[in-house]
């Protein structure tokens, strides 16, 4: 394609103005990718530290308190201000209207205040990280951070306080753009898997977030004015914290892994060139995990002092989370199975997202048994699932869904041979950090201690060793895909001939997306026979 | 993209805006659900010293307060009906009333606020000699009338911007769905306080 004549909204217009005062939810997708990069990697600056740390049982790098504060600050940045919105603010975002066919989102200005209040709640994070972090952990357990605790607890609160009301607020949007701006003929069924994806997790964030929002006042209020709510000494009860936290921050698990599918669903398809295998069941699976995933906080107080009849119930509860999961995850390979299969680079990240999200999930069901977790409860055990779920899945996902859609983002297409390598690198980086402490965790070495047993060092230098290569690994797409901004070459209209209205707009899509509004005749993913597509 | 040119008509872009209140209005719901169920759970544990701490609140004033609130509740429909009708001279006077009932209920409020200061019953000042937990209910007592109050706040912050936007220019569709979704905030925060009169103030009187 020669240099594009026409106006994209890359160029529409240059100013600093034009882009931090945007209502184009394009450029506000934008705005939000530089921050998550950003935020991923001061949190991935604190992960570095801590795993230099356990390169020896001994304390050589930091103390236990600075430790705390390194592994709070990692939890706090990680999951608040990168898992969180990586996908739905970002892919999302830019996404959503294209995939629908509309013009944008429903809210345009109450896009752009998400994206400021977001970056406010980040700003009094990383204020609260410059005056000396807090050591709470990312869950705030009280009676600690409400009544003990000597860090900065309430303006880190605030800022995850703050923060939430632009999960709601992207929620809401999704929400109601969904609902109200599909283009004719865009029938609930007929809409890519991605969009089921994000709506689920919108109904997750509209319904989740505000009850985070309350433990915070709640422990801020304990904390600063002495309205003790959960003070033992009141009479108050410490687990009821934790109820409440988990209500919103299980779900938020869902909030990062049920994107991340939708990315799958996307790639799969079009790498494999092939319809996806039980449209509905996959689509309808989102919403069962969105809405069982309400269900099962209690999991992570199984040793809390949660009656143990609580604990039966919500043991069952969880395995049942499972079935949806397990339902997506066979439609995938279904899908796959005589598929025209081509290991480009965003294919590469959904099949190792399949890989490690099903390792991810039945170490997760190993967990959910009463008896196990009482064995495997706050072990290292625990942080190998968690970080299979998000690191293999959500980042993996997220990394995935960037590269499949770089070329519509950015007019650009990045190398190929680069972008494989490193999606190789990150896997074997991430397997080679995480796999170990899952044995770690088995043998019984506790998390949160900076110090450990000499027999467990051979595990954690493994771990180490993994986690600089999956640096390595993370750095990469950062080189080449900025590179590829400058000097890659331009992209076709539709490089990977893959399905979906967003593909019908030029790369990149001009300022109003659509010249006309688009009139969708079929249901998504319309690879023929031969994998060729049938709606071009 | 400019609000305008993204939806069709001026219907479907209320429609939306309506559904995007709503879906607020459910987050809504879940914030005051969380504090609702803590004290659900904690009335459950110390039922005894809740009740008693309970009476020492001032219920006829509470009760005063819940007619206030519930006519500003009428004068706030009474202003969407008359947006809707658009009669702009009887749409400032219902949203002025609107506005005097909320600051009228927020300054009983602040009266009643002031008594529990005076019977040293206010957190940093509690000197009542109740059962342990009572202290409990008075924190709950603080954080739920508290965070409701706020929400009456911002409530009245909009009708203040809306009454103001009516008084400079003509009645619009926008304005009009702006005094609808408005007018369905006032009747949540409202709904919220019809559940919080008998749980704080009248379950501990119950015979």
């Amino acid at each position: 394609m020669a240099e594009p004549t026409a106006t994209s909204y890359l160029n529409a217009a240059y100013t600093a103005r034009s882009w931090l005062l945007t209502l184009d939810h394009k450029r506000i997708a934008l705005l939000y990718m530089v921050s998550i990069t950003f935020f991923f990697f001061v949190g991935g600056a604190a992960a570095v530290l801590l795993r230099l740390e356990l390169l020896s049982p001994q304390a050589d790098l930091v103390v236990a308190e600075t430790y705390n504060r390194l592994f709070t600050i990692h939890g706090v940045i990680m999951v608040f201000f990168f898992l969180i919105p990586a996908i739905p603010a970002v892919l999302g975002n830019f996404l959503v209207p294209l995939m629908i066919g509309a013009p944008d989102l429903a809210f345009p200005k109450l896009n752009l205040a998400s994206w400021y209040i977001f970056m406010l709640g980040g700003s009094l994070c990383l204020v609260a990280l410059l005056f000396g972090g807090v050591d709470t952990g990312w869950t705030f357990y009280t009676p600690f951070s409400s009544l003990y605790s000597n860090s900065n607890v309430m303006l880190t609160a605030l800022g995850v306080f703050v923060a939430g009301f632009s999960s709601i607020l992207t929620g809401l949007n999704f929400i109601v753009t969904i609902h109200t701006l599909r283009a004719p003929g865009m029938h609930w069924f007929r809409m890519p898997l991605f969009l089921w994806a994000i709506y689920a997790t919108s109904l997750i964030m509209v319904l989740g977030t505000p009850v985070l929002a309350t433990v915070l006042v709640l422990v801020a209020l304990e904390r600063g004015l002495g309205i003790g709510i959960f003070d033992p000494r009141l009479g108050g009860d410490p687990l009821l914290f934790q109820h409440l936290f988990w209500f919103y921050s299980h779900p938020a698990v869902y909030i990062m892994i049920l994107p991340a599918m939708g990315v799958v669903s996307e790639t799969i398809t079009c790498f494999s060139r092939r319809r996806i295998f039980g449209y509905s069941f996959i689509a309808f699976a989102s919403l069962a995990i969105a809405l069982i995933g309400f269900l099962v906080w209690g999991h992570h107080m199984f040793v809390s002092g949660q009656s143990m009849y609580a604990g039966m119930v919500f043991s069952f509860l969880s395995f049942l989370v499972a079935v949806p999961s397990a339902i997506k995850v066979f439609n995938w390979t279904a899908t796959l199975h005589k598929g025209r299969i081509r290991l480009s680079t965003p294919m590469l990240y959904a099949l190792g997202f399949i890989g490690l999200f099903t390792l991810g999930g039945l170490t997760g069901v190993m967990l959910a048994t009463l008896g196990l977790d009482v064995h495997m409860h706050d072990t290292y055990f625990v942080i190998a699932h968690f970080h299979y779920i998000m690191v293999g899945g959500a980042v993996m996902g997220y990394l995935g869904g960037v590269h499949f859609w770089w070329p519509k983002i950015s007019g650009r297409l990045y190398s190929e041979w680069w972008g494989r390598l490193s999606a190789l690198i990150i896997f074997i980086g991430f397997n080679l950090t995480f796999f170990p402490q899952f044995l770690l965790g088995y043998l019984g070495m506790p998390r949160r201690y900076h110090v450990y047993p000499p027999e467990f060092q051979v595990f954690n230098v493994f771990s180490t060793a993994g986690a600089s290569i999956l640096g390595v690994g993370y750095l990469l797409p950062l080189a080449y895909l900025l590179w590829s901004l400058r000097y890659g070459p331009r992209a076709e209209g539709n490089p990977w001939l893959a399905s979906g209205l967003e593909w019908k707009t030029p790369c990149p899509p001009p300022v109003h997306n659509f010249d006309a509004t688009p009139v969708v005749r079929h249901g998504a993913y319309a690879y023929g026979p031969d994998g060729e597509l049938r709606d071009a | 993209m400019p609000e305008e040119a993204i939806f069709e008509d001026a219907l479907e872009r209320r429609q939306a805006a309506a559904l995007g209140m709503w879906t607020f209005l459910a987050t809504e719901v879940l914030l005051f659900g969380a504090l609702f169920v803590a004290y659900a759970l904690n009335y459950h544990l110390h039922a005894d010293a809740f009740r008693e701490a309970a009476r020492r609140l001032e219920h006829l004033l509470a009760g005063a307060n819940t007619a206030v609130l519930l006519s500003s509740s009428w004068t706030m429909a009474m202003a969407v009906h008359s947006a809707a009708a658009g009669r702009r001279r009887s749409l400032l006077a219902y949203l002025a009333a609107t506005m005097l009932l909320g600051a009228a209920f927020l300054g009983v409020k602040a009266i009643e606020y002031r008594t529990e200061y005076e019977h040293g019953l206010f957190p940093g000042r509690f000197t009542w000699q109740g059962p342990a937990p009572a202290r409990l209910f008075f924190n709950f007592y603080y954080a739920l009338t508290g965070l409701h109050a706020a929400h009456v706040s911002a409530g009245l912050a909009a009708l203040a911007w809306l009454w103001l936007s009516a008084f400079r220019a003509r009645l619009d569709p926008r304005s009009v769905a702006a005094v609808e979704n408005t007018g369905l905030y006032w009747h949540l925060v409202d709904m919220v306080w019809i559940f919080l009169y008998p749980m704080l103030y009248l379950m501990g009187r119950a015979p």
